[in-house]
This record gives C-alpha cells, structure tokens and sequence, in this order.
C-alpha cells in the first residue's frame, strides 16, 4: 500500500541526526515495546508480512510523528484484537476482563535464547524455474494495491537488470493477508539512479531492490 | 557490547525522533503488559531475557568479528561471497534478523550503503538493534536518493568519481557492508583489525578507521 511507511525518496525531513555513543534504547519502554513485540510474535498468530502491515496502516500523521517503538506498540495493539488475544476496552484499562484467543506458544524466558538464535527464515521450496536469468533486463509493474507490498513507490515501473537470483522466498503480498505464503524467486534487481530519479540524478549512483517475481516483467 | 562511534565528530539539530510522547508511552505500554501478563500471555522474565540479549550479547562486535575475519582471511571472504549466511553461522551468529545474510565489499571504485525504505529491515544478528536515525524518515527517505548528502552529515565525504551502490533491503535478506581495509594494518592480528570497524562502517555511513598510527 502506499503508506506513510514508503519513505525512498520523500523529501522535507530534514537533516539525519546521528547521535554520538548512542544507547539501544531511550527510556525503560522501548525495553517493554521491544519484549513484548517479540513474545506477541511468538503466539504464531500472525507472521512478519500482517505484522509490517499493521505497522503500515497507521494513519500518516500519525506515523510520522510517532517513534519507532511507538509504531510497533500500535502494531500489537491491532493485532491484538484482531487476532482474539485483547478486546479494545482491555486494551484502554490495562486489564484483563475476558477470556481470550488461546496462543500456539507463550514465550517463556528459558525458551527466549534458543527463539532468537533460531529466527524465522522465510526461504521455501520452489514449485518453478526463475522466469528471469541473471542479465537479464526486466520491468517492475506499475501498481497501487490497498494491501501490502514491498515494491516500493520509487521503483515501480522502472527497467533494471537482474543482478542476482536469491532463491524462493515466501510472498509477503499474499502472507500478509493470510492468503499463504505461495513463494516466489526473489531477485536483486539494480537501477541507475538516473532511472529512478531523472534529470540531476547523481551519475555515479544505483540502487537496488529484492524483487519478488510478480513483481517483474520483460522489458 | 557499545559501539562507539567515534569518527562522529559533528554537530547536529535536536529534535531527536525518539523523544516523543515519553509518559504517555511509558503508561500505555506498562498497561499493556500488566494486561497481557494478567491473561497470562506473556513472561515478563522473557522480555527481561530478550532486552539482555541485545543489550549485552548481540551487538556491533559481531559483525565486526566478521569483517576482521574477512580482511585476514581469502577463504573466509570467498565464503562470505558465495554463502554469507553460511560464512557468518560458521562464526556463531545465527538468527532473528539475520537468517539470510549477503555481504557487500567496499573497494576502490565502490562504496556500499545500506537501508531499509519501507520499515527497517537491519541485520540484528551481526549488528544488534539499528539506532534511531536507521529507523527515522530522514535517513530512510534520502538514502536512496542522495546518499552522499547523507554521508556528508555522517562526516564522510567520498571522492567525486567513487561510485555509491544503494541496497534497499525490501526483502528478508540483510545486508552488511565489508569496509576496505585501512592501510597500515599489515600483521595486525583480527581482535586488532576488529577495534578498527565501526557499526557505521558496516552500514555504510562510514569506513573504517586508520589504525592510530597510521593517522
């Protein structure tokens, strides 16, 4: 969707501000926000793909004003209803009122090492050969869906090379909505940054993006 | 497990993104999970677990640990080339945000930036948490399309000819950047060659530093 969320190439933010000897986190919140993200992960209710959505659908004013711990705490809130686990008004009072969804897991501290070390990898079997070799010239598509993408704005329809072919990966498009994972090849696909942002582009740039293979088509 | 940057030396405007709405967040998230514990959801000793891991276990060291490695290496560095996730699990980083690893070389003619347009996709299991302004619009917007006034408020300015490569992470690959190896450092030893890299140079904002007696 073309949210809040598809930053390339916006302007007006301003300068970055990196901060010297930064620390991991700003306040004891962001601690809580970042366990009780990855522990709401675990449930297996939802997977990264609804998750970057949910993150997505904030409204725009609201995003951009917002901290990136603050996002995610959004995220779970929604989550959290949808998925049974919180009612809206146990949600305002802090306190649980009902019996809810009952989660695949609760993450336990003795489980967390063994979680994070693990991950979640997202590569999958594939069902066809890559469309697409390396060389090769191709297309992104020129769409606006409502629902989740990770073809951002800046590269759609544009013509690029096929640098590499990464493997199959599961379809964030489609995982997002619960309509599967239906893998495709993923494709690391470069652009001149001429090609993307026309006339007084740096002329030494490229960039590139991880294209899904829906995503692509022959010049 | 701090990364310090050292070759940071600016100033910049405040205005941080990181300082909004501290009490109201401090109040709704501590209602969150005094709920989600309460219907016994969550472990509140696992978030404990998972903040300790990141605050003390998994940080800048490790993708440092890698570059030295790669810098001292030519085996090491053809593997990381072919199989990066292989490459770096052989090293004991293995997981979350890092399950599909790529690396990318710095060299003479190109130097590498990484980000993430569309959230913030970051190499946890190398690098740890990404720092606010990873996460903020500023970088996220003008990465892609002015990455060397980017690098100029990073305090890095790279030669006119040198080209810059741009990796958007907008799959579940992450990225990290080797940095060219400094002169001077012949001989010197990987826990040596590591002290000399940056989490910034690792993401591209910056390269790594001259050994203190070559500067």
């Amino acid at each position: 969707m073309n949210g809040p969320h598809d930053l390339g190439g916006q302007m007006g933010f301003g300068p970055v501000a990196p901060e010297k000897d930064e620390p991991y986190f700003h306040a004891e919140w962001e601690k809580r926000a970042l366990g009780i993200t990855l522990s709401c992960g675990a449930f297996g209710a939802w997977n990264i793909d609804e998750s970057r959505h949910a993150r997505e659908n904030i409204p725009p004013a609201d995003y951009l004003a917002a901290s990136y711990y603050e996002i995610w705490i959004r995220g779970i809130d929604k989550l959290l209803e949808r998925h049974g686990f919180a009612t809206r008004a146990e949600l305002l009072s802090g306190h649980a009122q009902q019996a809810g969804a009952v989660p695949k897991r609760v993450l336990k501290a003795e489980m967390v090492p063994g979680v994070l070390a693990k991950g979640g990898p997202c590569d999958r079997p594939a069902k066809t050969a890559p469309l697409f070799a390396v060389g090769e010239t191709v297309k992104t598509k020129n769409f606006n869906p409502v629902t989740h993408t990770r073809l951002p704005r800046y590269a759609r329809a544009r013509t690029g090379m096929v640098e590499a072919v990464q493997g199959a990966f599961v379809f964030p498009d489609d995982n997002a909505h619960g309509r599967g994972e239906n893998p495709q090849w993923l494709y690391t696909i470069v652009f001149d940054g001429e090609e993307i942002w026309g006339e007084g582009a740096d002329p030494t740039l490229t960039v590139s993006i991880d294209a899904w293979e829906s995503y692509l088509e022959p010049a | 497990m701090r990364d310090h940057d050292d070759e940071h030396d600016h100033s910049h405007a405040c205005g941080h993104d990181h300082d909004n709405h501290y009490s109201d967040m401090q109040a709704r998230v501590k209602a969150l999970e005094t709920l989600l514990t309460e219907k016994g959801l969550i472990d509140p000793a696992a978030i404990d677990a998972i903040v300790e891991t990141y605050e003390t276990k998994v940080g800048p060291r490790n993708g440092a640990h890698v570059v030295a490695r790669a810098w001292s290496d030519p085996d090491f560095t053809d593997w990381l080339k072919r199989d990066a996730t292989a490459a770096i699990s052989s090293l004991g980083y293995t997981g979350r945000q890092g399950e599909h690893m790529r690396a990318v070389f710095n060299t003479a003619e190109t130097h590498n930036l990484v980000v993430c347009t569309l959230c913030s996709c970051y190499p946890w299991s190398v690098l740890g948490l990404p720092p606010v302004w990873y996460k903020a619009p500023a970088y996220r917007s003008r990465a892609v399309i002015d990455p060397r006034g980017v690098l100029a408020e990073f305090g890095l300015t790279l030669p006119e000819d040198k080209k810059i490569r741009v990796w958007d992470s907008t799959a579940e690959l992450r990225y990290l950047v080797i940095p060219e190896r400094p002169e001077g450092t012949e001989g010197m030893d990987e826990q040596t060659l590591a002290g000399l890299v940056s989490r910034d140079a690792m993401i591209g904002t910056a390269v790594a530093r001259k050994p203190e007696s070559a500067t």
